[in-house]
């Protein structure tokens, strides 16, 4: 059965309090879980207070902050800071809830009170906020996401209708960050085997691609009750996208290709 | 101990190669259903209070039988792939889901078996 509490050893306990240097002026309180495998102790939140005033205006700004300045044990995996890399996603909210997002591209302003950063949910932890995503980049992998012809090569570029170009507007700005999978209950319940919104969304990039030359094959391989049909249009992978993409829409649009292909 | 590379997990036993049938009969059950839902409501609340004769009369109208095996079947074919989504996506174990799978398709057959027995039965009623 799905296990709708956490086990005794993933119990989130309360951690350490940095306090914020004497004479900060604009203090901001970030809860941040922490958890280090080869400690063998349970995960701990702990909580650092950071002076914004010196700090930029970013979450991930503060992270930085945080590990610079107060505490170098923090681990986080971040690299452009332009929302272009997917590296620094994480769950980032408030008391009114949180939601997966790139800590980049979300502002500290957006939130009220003390920020709660946690790791993507429902992902085996390497150490604090990194999580394993070694399966969802195999997942990636398996749906041979690259183009397939058996026409010979040509001696110039492929070409491409504008029209046809457009119907990848929507499905080639994704990076990969895995918010939209993470927040998705089917793929935390079933992720051994359902694909999840990103890599369906990938998927889709290349059904929808005029130069490709395996479509059929591609669905034949996408049309499994688990694979692609776990998808119950929950939609949070939507509300989550912190590109502003619908992998909900590519999703229904590749059942509709199944459907339209059978009747 | 797992020794099978990331991507060998990733593809598993590969695609069923199916699953659009039992995405499209329950949307097209939904669909017949609509108009099916919103007559019996309908017929019930206007025989509220009505003895077993004007029922029975009711019933035993042709068209009136007929739709109401129609609800029946569609309603418990529908009802039928819903739940098995249910028990799909919630229970794990592989001998308690095949074993819940199999229980609830025959309860469900046993069902729609018996109502649309009484309905024939009350139809013919006499």
């Amino acid at each position: 059965m799905a296990k709708f509490t956490l086990p005794k050893n993933s119990k989130v306990k309360e951690g350490k309090h940095f306090p914020a240097p004497a004479g900060a002026t604009d203090v901001r309180r970030f809860k941040v879980y922490r958890y280090d495998p080869d400690s063998g102790e349970n995960p701990r939140t702990d909580t650092y207070d950071v002076d914004l005033s010196t700090c930029g205006p970013m979450v991930l700004d503060a992270l930085i902050k945080i590990k610079n300045d107060i505490d170098p044990t923090l681990t986080f995996r971040r690299s452009c800071r332009e929302g272009i890399c997917g590296s620094c996603s994480m769950n980032i909210g408030d008391k009114r809830g949180g939601s997966n997002t790139l800590a980049c591209t979300k502002a500290i302003a957006d939130f009220d009170g003390e920020i709660r950063i946690y790791p993507l949910p429902h992902m085996p932890v390497v150490k604090d906020l990194v999580p394993d995503l070694t399966h969802f980049y195999a997942q990636y992998a398996s749906i041979e996401p690259w183009i397939k012809t058996d026409t010979a090569n040509p001696s110039r570029e492929r070409l491409q209708s504008k029209e046809d170009r457009a119907k990848l507007d929507g499905l080639y700005e994704c990076i990969l960050c895995a918010c939209c999978s993470t927040s998705c209950p089917s793929y935390w319940w079933n992720g051994d085997k359902y694909l999840g919104p990103a890599i369906l969304l990938q998927a889709y990039r290349w059904l929808a691609d005029s130069r490709d030359e395996a479509t059929g094959e591609r669905l034949d391989q996408l049309e499994d009750p688990f694979k692609l049909y776990r998808c119950h249009t929950i939609m949070n992978c939507t509300n989550t996208c912190p590109k502003g993409l619908n992998p909900g829409k590519a999703i229904a649009e590749t059942k509709k290709m199944m459907v339209e292909r059978q009747i | 101990m797992k020794l099978r590379s990331p991507l060998g997990q990733a593809r598993g036993l590969g695609s069923a190669k199916s699953g659009t049938h039992h995405w499209w009969v329950q949307r097209l059950s939904s669909v017949a259903l609509v108009p099916l839902c919103l007559w019996f409501v309908f017929s019930l609340a206007c025989m509220s209070g009505a003895d077993y004769s004007t029922v029975q009369a009711w019933v035993a109208q042709p068209w009136v039988a007929v739709t109401l095996i129609l609800f029946l079947s569609a309603m418990l074919y529908h009802s039928q792939l819903g739940v098995q989504v249910v028990i799909e996506d919630y229970v794990h174990g592989e001998f308690l889901r095949i074993a819940s799978l199999v229980m609830m398709k025959f309860a469900h057959v046993a069902l729609a078996a018996a109502g649309i027995f009484a309905v024939l039965k009350v139809a013919f009623a006499q």
